[in-house]
């Protein structure tokens, strides 16, 4: 090969590699700009909201204006806590959950059984619309159903269920995908054994997929745990503690809210949205572990 | 009508006339008659989509699972007509093995023996299924292997092994019948010989009706060889027989691997 040949090709190659190289930190630069958000966020939520927290933060309900703006006023931290936001959230969640889950969980087996059919198609386009439904219409809908006719007023109940409804698709979605999952092989081992199809799928398909169901309703769960905009339609919020499904309850999204309105509670917005999102996080990295062991 | 003329004394699995499509008019299987020794080894040989996994399905009926199944003849199993009988007891004695080892990855190796019982909500004393089990791993040779881990999960256990495990999930029912649809096409050598001196032992007790890719398989263990071809039985008599001089053009071409 002649030389200058040689010399183009060689010439080439460092311009190729210098393009390669520049293409390559662009992408790490971009990725980077993609994890800042939530490095700041964590960064901000900490360093703001770290010197609320305590016994009496989870213990007790929110202090008044006036003894807020006293200790503000005395440079000391707000006292008393979200424990009624804590508290509304857990009822709520749990409640939507309990509503959720088995609804979800039956129709995505459903789906997956009967892949082909129109009324599976049916429903999971419909469950893919409902998934993009805005939340505030989802709460509009649970004032409509349970709010007025059925607690006749605000409730925890009605703030559960339009929870429930955000949860659902997430659960028929990951419930379906799990399922499709399990090798064909699983299912015929169990029906060359004489299992009746019901037997099948509770005593193999579900166990077999347990962690993978988990996954989706840990993720469904850690959606709907920090949504305010249906609970300000339906549950409303509370200066008390309350486990009654009938009445009025608040949540941490809520609270955070009633914060933001009130210059003195300024403080506890950030220790409020730190627990909020410490237990978003938990739940998030519960459900990728689970996700990542099953692998 | 066919090239082969067999007559097996009481035989384990006669098979009528069976015809079954998966599509209206086109037959996987098509009118195929052979009666199934007892205590032997007998192996379903052809290409590709010739309907030998079908006709092995029509047995203990997991071809129905698929939809638009038509299926006609009958078939008697130890003198019970099959489609008379409940599948849960029909494929108690037709036990069934297949391609891919599949024990059940969230039951332990125990469990995964007795699946069979437990899955159906059959109660047993404790002493009688330890008997169960130990009696069919020992059937398979994968007692001494396991004895002491019997309470971990099955997937852990290698490819042959597994394989081995399921094969003792069927024999846990005892069954009249072991169907094995090529239960060593996804295994190493040296597994697929244990699981063939397996089967040639098992044949004392149990009789094996075994769908197999594997020519040389066909010929080292089994007494007795059909070779199928476009959902025909083309072929039926002893292996040895089969091997030295077939009677069809057909059967001899493929042995000699002109096609399949």
């Amino acid at each position: 090969m002649s030389t200058i040949a040689n010399k183009i090709l060689t010439d080439n190659l460092k311009t190729r590699t210098l393009k390669n190289k520049a293409f390559k930190s662009l992408v790490v630069a971009l990725s980077v700009i993609t994890i800042l958000p939530i490095i700041l966020i964590i960064y901000k939520l900490i360093a703001k909201g770290i010197k609320q927290i305590s016994f009496d933060f989870i213990l007790k309900t929110p202090p008044d204006t006036f003894e807020a703006m006293t200790a503000l006023t005395n440079g000391e931290t707000i006292p008393g806590g979200i424990a009624n936001g804590i508290t509304g959230t857990l009822l709520m969640v749990i409640l939507a959950s309990v509503i959720a889950i088995p609804v979800g969980v039956v129709t995505g087996i459903y789906l997956y059984e009967n892949p082909g059919k129109f009324l599976a198609n049916l429903i999971r386009n419909v469950s893919d619309i409902l998934q993009g439904v805005p939340s505030i219409v989802l709460g509009l809908i649970a004032y409509m159903w349970i709010v007025k006719p059925v607690t006749n007023g605000f409730s925890a109940l009605a703030g559960s269920v339009s929870l429930s409804i955000m949860m659902l698709p997430m659960i028929v979605r990951s419930t379906e995908e799990t399922l499709k999952m399990i090798p064909q092989t699983i299912k015929e081992a169990a029906l060359a054994l004489g299992v009746p199809y019901y037997k099948v799928i509770i005593r193999v398909l579900i166990p077999t997929s347990f962690s993978g169901l988990l996954t989706g309703i840990l993720l469904g769960i850690s959606r709907v745990l920090g949504e305010t905009a249906p609970l300000m339609l339906t549950a409303l919020g509370s200066t008390i503690i309350n486990f009654n499904v009938s009445k009025p309850t608040s949540a941490i999204p809520l609270l955070i809210w009633e914060f933001y309105n009130d210059p003195n509670m300024v403080d506890l917005i950030w220790s409020s949205s730190l627990l909020l999102m410490a237990m978003v996080l938990t739940l998030n990295i519960m459900s990728k572990r689970i996700a990542a062991r099953t692998k | 009508m066919n090239n082969f003329s067999i007559k097996i004394k009481d035989p384990v699995l006669s098979i009528r006339n069976l015809s079954v499509s998966y599509d209206k008019g086109k037959y996987a299987v098509d009118n195929v008659t052979a009666d199934i020794k007892r205590n032997s080894v007998t192996a379903i040989m052809g290409p590709s989509g010739c309907g030998k996994s079908t006709l092995l399905r029509a047995i203990n009926r997991m071809h129905e699972l698929y939809e638009n199944i038509e299926t006609k003849g009958d078939i008697i199993l130890n003198g019970n007509d099959i489609s008379d009988m409940p599948t849960i007891k029909l494929r108690r004695m037709a036990g069934m093995v297949f391609q891919h080892p599949n024990p059940f990855p969230t039951m332990s190796i125990y469990d995964n023996v007795i699946a069979g019982y437990k899955l159906n909500g059959i109660r047993l004393k404790k002493k009688l299924r330890d008997e169960i089990v130990e009696r069919s791993l020992t059937d398979v040779t994968l007692w001494d292997e396991v004895k002491d881990t019997l309470y971990k999960k099955g997937s852990f256990l290698s490819g042959g092994q597994q394989q081995r495990l399921c094969i003792a999930r069927a024999l846990a029912f005892n069954p009249e019948v072991i169907l094995l649809d090529e239960p060593t096409s996804a295994l190493d050598p040296v597994a697929t010989s244990k699981i063939e001196d397996l089967l040639v032992k098992l044949k004392e007790n149990y009789s094996i009706l075994m769908v197999t890719h594997n020519m040389s398989q066909a010929a080292r263990i089994s007494d007795y060889s059909m070779f199928m071809y476009l959902g025909e039985l083309v072929e039926y008599g002893k292996t040895k027989d089969m091997f030295t001089k077939p009677k069809d053009r057909r059967t001899e071409e493929y042995l000699t691997g002109k096609f399949g």
